[in-house]
């Protein structure tokens, strides 16, 4: 049945993580309701949801979330989980910045050093925090675009396999580099720092904006994420006996 | 790569119902697409071989240029126009594998287009002067070309399956890449790609590369039975 | 196949009650290409019914002069017409049968139905067409893969299907063997012999005094000569004429 399917305009590190392939069976075999993501960029997704195509948006950019909320195309923006950003970088270590636990102090390094960086580069939740983390470091590393600066201006996955092929430092969610395949001698050199905290929030499409959504099924989606239940599933996630996301709804 | 063509030939023996749904997803839309490009781009192509007017040249270069149109682009424009917030929102259609029919079908139109009109310009060529001496009327000549350039239409219609069938960046806008719903071959091996499962995603390119082997065998063997026949 | 083949009446249906396309009168026709002039002034009269051959040295415009006469291509000046009528109008009514036959891709059949079911006729005629060409025994084949007499007279037949009552022949028997054309000769000779009116070019001297009622001649673009086939042979009028049957190489 057509309304009880509904689209999640999502961030990448949620689908190509796996979760979802663990939490959506949960949820439709409780309530018969598909969930089909779409999982592009945070800020492609954010636009998606803006042309309303799509019921819920799960995405991990909190100033852009409270916009977009502001701006009517939401209900309402709620915490659901965090996990954190890492950096990570090859064996090697050529800017000597592996153990670290000071961001802005490692990020300052990689470019005193010139060691190879790479970004996203393409307005997605990792890249607006990278971006602010440069900013407290007081870098400006576009200036170096093409340089020892590359933006790749792709989605995760995409960029971890071009840092990793040239040998860069790439920032990265946890999720993301837990479950990525392709890691060959790369190690986590960044992390611990709590300004790599990693917070991705929920939010219903608003049917004022876009009379399209399915509201009651969106609604039913975000409140079992928030629930007890979800947020039990969430925890319940484990790659490589890691847990990659740490449900943070409040009420629970 | 070895170890690509292990995984590809376990997944196909061990018939992994993931795989058959996504491979018979990518022949659906892409089939689909051809059938749909060759029911727009015959006639146009059929068309412009016979017909001689103003600004034919103009059209020609056109038709030539469209060739080229990059896949992004037409997924982009389709996504405007399908999208809830563009003029056919109404429809529903975005993230569908109508959706995607529809991208690659504007891909791959303007290749059966101007490919049929070489071809059939050339057999024109030589029939024209025995369709004159019949006083044919143009739409009988159109229907011979057509019937007669069937084997090399073939070809034609081969080519611009064969560019549906392997790009990515349109149905991946238009489609949405969702698991059971409009995830096919290409949209897959970007998603086991952008996972580091390189292997996964070589081995759904190999099994890609098959399929596409199979298509063209199956239609090389339509063209030399024909040809023994003299009807290519 | 023989001359003893009847055809019923049935598989040729007499011509429709259109104004009758003879006399021809053609009136100083010239065409053009570029700078160079390949018919320079032809006039010519012919009345109903026979076998007109055209005969001329290679280059003289034979085949043009043909394509002109069935409205294929229209002349830089002057004036074909058909009882009256412009040689564009008429071109359904007349059929020609190229030098090299052009057959579709198809069967032999199909090359038949085609051309019956083109111009609404019945397709039954096919059969008698097929039989009457001696060609019967070949009608599931693949109409290119005939041999080069096979394939003329398929090329006859199909233009005997449009029910002509003009039909063109551009040496339809070139390079054919002499039994193709000995065949092909009589499938030519029946068509006259049943009214239709045959303008039939040719280089091979010896056809044409087989199959001429008359013979035009045409040198440097222009009629040398036009007289009937007992005055033409013995004695051509026109010195041209002369050299061109005495073997001497005239262009």
């Amino acid at each position: 049945m057509a309304q009880d399917a509904i689209i999640v305009q999502s961030t990448t590190s949620t689908a190509n993580s796996g979760l979802y392939d663990y939490l959506l069976p949960i949820f439709q075999d409780k309530t018969g309701i598909t969930v089909n993501v779409v999982a592009v960029g945070t800020g492609q997704a954010i636009k998606n949801a803006e042309n309303c195509d799509g019921d819920v948006l799960l995405v991990h950019a909190k100033a852009s979330e409270e916009k977009f909320v502001a701006a009517g195309f939401g209900t309402e923006r709620t915490d659901l989980m965090y996990n954190d950003f890492v950096i990570v970088g090859p064996a090697v270590d050529p800017a000597g910045v592996n153990g670290s636990t000071d961001v802005q102090g490692a990020l300052a390094q990689i470019a005193r050093s010139g060691a190879l960086f790479a970004s996203r580069g393409d307005d997605s939740g990792t890249h607006k925090k990278e971006m602010a983390l440069w900013a407290d470091s007081g870098v400006d590393p576009t200036a170096a675009s093409g340089g020892w600066y590359r933006e790749t201006g792709s989605g995760m996955g995409a960029t971890l396999n071009a840092g990793i092929g040239m040998g860069a430092y790439v920032m990265t969610d946890r999720a993301t580099w837990i479950s990525f395949e392709n890691k060959q001698d790369y190690t986590v050199a960044v992390q611990g720092d709590e300004d790599m905290f990693n917070q991705y929030g929920v939010i219903p499409v608003n049917p004022e904006k876009c009379p399209n959504v399915n509201v009651d099924a969106a609604q039913r989606f975000a409140d079992w994420l928030l629930s007890s239940a979800g947020q039990a599933a969430i925890a319940g996630y484990k790659v490589a006996d890691q847990q990659l996301f740490f449900p943070n709804a409040p009420g629970n | 790569m070895g170890e690509a063509f292990g995984l590809a030939i376990a997944l196909v023996v061990s018939g992994d119902a993931d795989l058959i749904e996504i491979v018979a997803l990518s022949l659906g839309v892409s089939l689909s697409a051809t059938v749909m490009a060759c029911l727009i781009g015959l006639p146009i192509g059929a068309f412009v071989a016979v017909a001689r007017f103003r600004g034919r040249n103009a059209v020609l270069i056109l038709m030539n240029a469209l060739m080229g149109l990059p896949p992004v682009v037409v997924g982009l424009l389709v996504y405007l126009h399908l999208s809830r917030s563009g003029p056919l929102g109404f429809l529903g259609l975005l993230y569908t594998p109508t959706a995607m029919i529809v991208a690659q079908t504007i891909l791959i139109a303007p290749i059966v287009a101007a490919l049929s009109r070489q071809v059939l310009e050339d057999l024109h060529a030589e029939y024209a002067d025995q369709f004159r001496s019949l006083c044919l009327t143009r739409v009988q000549t159109v229907q011979a070309l057509l019937w007669d350039a069937r084997y090399s239409l073939l070809t034609v219609g081969l080519a611009g399956f064969g560019r549906a069938v392997a790009e990515v960046g349109a149905v991946i806008i238009v489609g949405g890449n969702i698991d059971h719903l409009t995830r096919v071959m290409t949209t897959a091996i970007a998603l086991e790609t952008s996972k580091g499962d390189l292997v996964m995603a070589l081995a759904l390119g190999i099994i890609l590369l098959v399929i596409a082997l199979a298509v063209n065998a199956a239609v090389q063997s339509v063209r030399l039975t024909a040809a023994r026949q003299a009807y290519v | 196949m023989s001359d003893a083949v009847v055809i019923s009446s049935a598989a040729f249906p007499s011509a429709a009650k259109a104004p009758p396309v003879l006399p021809l009168k053609v009136r100083d026709l010239v065409l053009r290409f570029g700078n160079s002039t390949v018919l320079d002034g032809v006039s010519l009269d012919l009345g109903p019914g026979g076998c007109t051959m055209v005969l001329g040295p290679n280059g003289a415009g034979k085949s043009l002069l043909l394509k002109l006469l069935h409205g294929l291509i229209a002349p830089s000046s002057g004036q074909v017409t058909w009882g009256g009528q412009p040689a564009a109008q008429v071109t359904a009514r007349q059929a020609l049968v190229f030098q090299k036959p052009i057959l579709l891709r198809r069967s032999v059949a199909a090359n038949i139905d085609f051309v019956l079911k083109a111009r609404g006729k019945n397709r039954a005629q096919r059969d008698a067409l097929l039989e009457h060409v001696g060609l019967a025994h070949k009608s599931d084949q693949p109409a290119r893969l005939l041999s080069g007499g096979e394939a003329q007279r398929l090329a006859l037949a199909r233009a005997l299907a449009t029910d002509p009552e003009v039909l063109f022949l551009d040496e339809p028997t070139a390079s054919l063997d002499p039994a193709s054309v000995q065949a092909i000769e009589a499938i030519v000779r029946d068509a006259r012999d049943r009214g239709v009116r045959i303008i039939f070019v040719s280089h091979d001297i010896g056809q044409a005094r087989r199959m001429a009622d008359d013979v035009v001649f045409l040198h440097r673009g222009r009629v040398a000569e036009h007289s009937t086939a007992s005055d033409f042979f013995p004695e051509p009028r026109s010195s041209a004429a002369r050299d061109y049957l005495n073997g001497r190489i005239v262009v």
